[in-house]
């Protein structure tokens, strides 16, 4: 046996926008474990709702992580609003499918940069975060804001999008589908690009499974798994099917994401097709009072809230399980006997949002 | 100018932020903002670096991370609060771990507040440490002639 070594990986690290830290043990070049330390980003979130009352606290949740922010602030109001009883408006719900799918857009397409920069290269990472800020465009002219929406509310939401602005989104849209299928070519048929992606790090589905893997980490795995299907917001009008690869590598992790982007796209002009004009917003009266679980499917899988109220304005409990603390139990596993020099792409390929998972 | 403000290294350091002035961070360097034309590089290596960009409140886990990065960074150096958690702590100003903005731990020279901060913002800060990067390095510099 040869000699054992253990490098130290982040917290402060290149090719990490935030801190993770591991510990990898190696033999020679290859990662035989890997240890991880979380909680540098930790700040007591959770704790907070009983410092800010209900409505206020879904610009907290909202900020739990800057990219996907607006299904962390439409998770937070559908667990009050199922407490309280609201029913909220079609165009609401219309709306709120339309931001989703937005953030999700442009969380993949930040991943893809990411990625991209992981295996070194760099205009890639540039060509994909150019087209990026189009779709930040997008929500900077719908919501005020580029990465923080602050239009998800208790009820419904805060803003319309005027029929007009919406048919001009639906061919922007359009346009930039062909940027994303050029950026998607790359991806998915060169040669480099595929060396380093094709067979690494595979997750076998009964290895996803068991370890609690979720969205398109699972969904590559070949488990056809998302809580879209579940039909919340307007996802039930609209009919939606997930997207499965089954080779569960880098490589199809990619391309559920890439496809994953077309099929946002499809889901906008749908909603844009159907929506009927109509209040935004339903009256909000009373205070939260029981228990629930919300869920929904964020751009790295599956977000839990809990929330447990007794009838005042300030929450008893709340209790988020974000995708990224369930993906990296997967990550671990995929780690072992990888060599070093793939360790960046793998860390990569969960889409690790570190401040989503340590709150 | 010397040759410092004219290409700046900046490393950049995510104490506890929800990652929204991380991405922007990133952002101000891509081909929309490019902050690379003006010389601006992103490092990853703190003794490469002229500038620390930190975002997020400080927490007790992190705390020891930003004085190392702090403390390697080579003389003349300016700090920059990216974002209102960085500044004052923020909207988690409240909660149990956090314990304040970035000059609790390091001091601070430019403070860019604003929830997330947009690029403009921090080219803006950015270019206000320029500044400041100059009139360090002839402080210094004539602390050695005084020598």
């Amino acid at each position: 046996m040869s000699k054992r070594t253990i490098i130290p990986f982040g917290p402060q690290h290149p090719v990490l926008p935030e801190p993770i830290h591991l510990d990898l043990v190696l033999e020679d070049e290859k990662v035989v474990e890997a240890i991880p330390s979380i909680g540098f980003i930790h700040r007591g979130l959770e704790k907070l709702v009983e410092k800010k009352d209900f409505q206020e606290y879904t610009y907290v949740a909202e900020r739990i992580c800057g990219i996907c922010s607006f299904i962390h602030g439409l998770t937070y109001c559908m667990a009050v609003e199922e407490l309280m009883k609201i029913e909220v408006p079609e165009r609401a719900q219309y709306l709120r499918t339309i931001w989703s799918e937005l953030s999700r857009i442009h969380s993949h397409l930040l991943w893809l940069g990411l990625t991209a920069d992981g295996f070194g290269f760099e205009s890639l990472f540039m060509e994909s975060w150019k087209i990026r800020e189009y779709i930040l465009d997008i929500i900077e002219e719908t919501t005020g804001g580029r990465v923080i929406f602050g239009s998800a509310k208790v009820g419904g939401v805060r803003r319309d999008i005027a029929p007009a602005k919406l048919e001009e989104i639906v061919k922007k849209l359009r346009v930039y589908q062909k940027k994303i299928n050029d950026l998607g070519m790359v991806f998915l048929d060169d040669t480099t690009v595929k060396h380093r992606t094709q067979g690494v790090g595979i997750l076998t589905t009964e290895n996803a499974k068991a370890l609690g893997a979720v969205g398109p980490m699972l969904r590559a795995s070949g488990v056809a798994m998302d809580i879209r299907m579940m039909g919340y917001a307007a996802y039930g009008k609209i009919g939606f099917a997930p997207i499965v690869e089954t080779e569960g590598d880098c490589y199809s992790r990619c391309k559920v994401r890439i496809r994953e982007l077309a099929q946002s796209i499809d889901i906008i002009e749908k909603c844009v097709q159907q929506m009927k004009e109509g209040v935004i917003e339903a009256k909000v009266t009373g205070f939260p009072n029981g228990e629930f679980f919300a869920r929904s499917e964020q751009p790295r899988g599956e977000v839990i809230y809990y929330a447990k109220a007794n009838g005042t304005k300030f929450l008893q409990r709340l209790r988020v399980r974000t995708p990224t603390f369930a993906n990296i139990t997967p990550l671990l596993e995929i780690l072992k006997g990888c060599q070093l020099a793939d360790v960046p792409i793998l860390v990569l390929t969960i889409d690790p949002c570190i401040s989503c998972a340590e709150r | 100018m010397s040759v410092l403000s004219k290409s700046p290294w900046i490393i950049h350091y995510d104490g506890s932020s929800c990652n929204g002035c991380d991405i922007e961070v990133l952002a101000s360097l891509m081909p929309r903002y490019d902050v690379e034309r003006f010389g601006v590089i992103n490092t990853g290596n703190p003794k490469h670096a002229d500038i620390l960009l930190l975002t997020g409140s400080i927490n007790e886990q992190n705390k020891p991370v930003v004085q190392n990065i702090y403390n390697q960074m080579p003389n003349p150096k300016v700090v920059i609060a990216v974002g209102i958690c960085a500044t004052s702590g923020g909207v988690f100003r409240e909660c149990y771990n956090v314990l304040g903005g970035a000059d609790k731990v390091v001091p601070v020279d430019v403070y860019a507040p604003s929830c997330p901060i947009r690029p403009e913002a921090l080219i803006d800060a950015v270019v206000k440490a320029l500044g400041i990067l100059e009139k360090k390095k002839a402080a210094s510099l004539a602390e050695e002639v005084k020598k």
